[in-house]
């Protein structure tokens, strides 16, 4: 596989691991579509089915997957950083 | 690509025109306390099949509609050869078999009451074994996929159903919608942060204040509670999967449906009027969705799995399809469609498409699911609120 990370739409903030990814690698990311999204940096370990951050998501920013805001980010993320419920929250119920 | 009027599908004909692609007779208990005569009938006569279940009792207003309603469903489903009922007493009891009677199908109904279990689990037994014999002269002949009504619902979903499996069944889902099927979503929970999109799909302003009516209902319901569904939503399984939020998840499950118009919004375990996609409100519970959609007449179900739900129904086959390749390493007896090549990108949503509706057709046409072969029977009634 030429890639590790596939992303729905190009414009998304996190892409999803297809494979368990280890801190310090360099892996590619691949839109649902075939088209190269540049290659990332790990942070931190990050288990199949997680996301990775694709760019640096400052504290409150909408967080787009599927093109769309699936929540906020409650913490500063950096490119590479695994993201999950420890720095990202829904937007829709009170937190 | 499959087109799905190509598809060469095969099921029993039922009196009122509709298809099956099983042929069970059932043995049917009204209540909780008549499972055990409703079982005692099953473990005589071969061939037949006791749905034992919770409820039934002092129940009242629409929670007892509703258990009336997914009994009777239960019975009139196009699955279903024949159905013996038994219940405590025989107001209740002619109800369900009433609804049953309506198909044109053989049912009978038993009441325990002035007869005791065994002399009912007698009488019972001698009807269903004239059933049995009935239903296994019935042959298999070809339908078309405008005669089909089947459903749809993903569990312990994860990041990869999002990618891949959900919208396999989009996918195919466009596909039948086209060819004239009659198809069934819901969940009403999990559609939190993407109900936007379900509206913008509903085919008339009518259909989309329905949906809206039945969403508000639901936020309503929880907001009543005073509380919100931080903990269950997204679930514990779905959060190691990598989900984080509802909205996510919402984003993931509505890939079920593709790009398919939301034709009308039904009532938990109401028969679609017609063909195109029905959007019914449900629970997020598998085995409670799926034996709502059975009640609803739906005879086949696509479950799209991340994690690994291992949900199945006693009356229709539930192919489960997933794209996870840990899931597909650990615990691959219970996946039916294996479409992890879309993760690889050695696959596309079009050949997983071609891949699910193949398997469509076979399991139609008598191959069990792994579900239905590792006896995974779970019939689950909804239960609206505490009874009287």
């Amino acid at each position: 596989m030429k890639h590790g990370i596939l992303l729905h739409e190009p414009q998304d903030d996190v892409g999803v691991a297809v494979m368990d990814l280890k801190k310090g690698t360099t892996i590619g990311a691949m839109t649902l579509e075939g088209k190269q999204a540049g290659k990332v940096k790990l942070l931190n370990d990050v288990p199949l089915g997680h996301k990775v951050a694709l760019r640096d998501l400052p504290k409150d920013k909408p967080v787009l997957k599927y093109g769309r805001p699936v929540g906020k980010a409650v913490q500063s993320i950096a490119r590479g950083a695994h993201v999950h419920t420890h720095n990202v929250k829904t937007l829709r119920w009170a937190i | 690509m499959i087109n799905a009027n190509n598809l060469k599908l095969n099921g029993y004909r039922r009196p009122d025109g509709q298809y099956g692609v099983r042929n069970h007779v059932i043995i049917l208990p009204v209540d909780d306390i008549s499972n055990a005569a409703a079982q005692g009938v099953a473990a005589l006569i071969k061939g037949t099949m006791a749905l034992p279940h919770a409820y039934g009792r002092l129940q009242f207003g629409e929670d007892l509609e509703l258990t009336f309603r997914t009994l009777a469903g239960t019975g009139r489903n196009p699955n279903i050869a024949a159905a013996v009922v038994i219940g405590i007493e025989p107001n209740w009891t002619e109800r369900i078999v009433k609804e049953i009677r309506k198909t044109g199908k053989p049912v009978a109904g038993f009441s325990i009451e002035r007869y005791g279990d065994l002399k009912t689990v007698e009488m019972a037994a001698r009807k269903a074994k004239d059933f049995v014999q009935y239903a296994t002269e019935l042959q298999r002949e070809p339908f078309p996929v405008k005669k089909l009504c089947m459903s749809t619902k993903c569990g312990e979903s994860d990041t990869t159903t999002g990618l891949s499996s959900c919208p396999t069944v989009g996918r195919s889902f466009e596909r039948l919608l086209k060819g004239g099927a009659t198809l069934i979503f819901g969940e009403t929970s999990e559609l939190t942060g993407g109900e936007d999109i379900v509206e913008s799909r509903c085919v008339s302003e009518k259909v989309r204040k329905d949906f809206r009516c039945v969403f508000d209902d639901y936020t309503n319901l929880i907001k009543s509670q005073g509380v919100d569904l931080l903990g269950s939503q997204p679930t514990e399984g779905n959060i190691r999967g990598g989900l984080t939020t509802i909205e996510e998840k919402a984003m993931g499950n509505i890939q079920k449906i593709g790009r398919c118009k939301v034709n009308s919004v039904l009532a938990p375990a109401i028969e679609p009027k017609g063909p195109g996609l029905h959007f019914m409100d449900s629970s997020s519970a598998a085995a409670e969705m799926v034996t709502l959609c059975a009640a609803a007449g739906s005879v086949v179900h696509y479950f799209p799995t991340g994690q690994g739900n291992v949900i199945g129904n006693p009356i229709i086959p539930v192919i489960k399809l997933s794209g996870n390749p840990l899931t597909l390493e650990t615990m691959s007896e219970h996946i039916d469609v294996d479409v992890t090549g879309i993760l690889r990108m050695e696959m596309t949503l079009d050949q997983a498409a071609d891949h699910a509706l193949e398997v469509l057709q076979r399991t139609i046409n008598g191959r069990l699911t792994a579900a239905e072969a590792l006896r995974h029977d779970e019939f689950v009634l909804t239960k609206l609120y505490r009874s009287a």
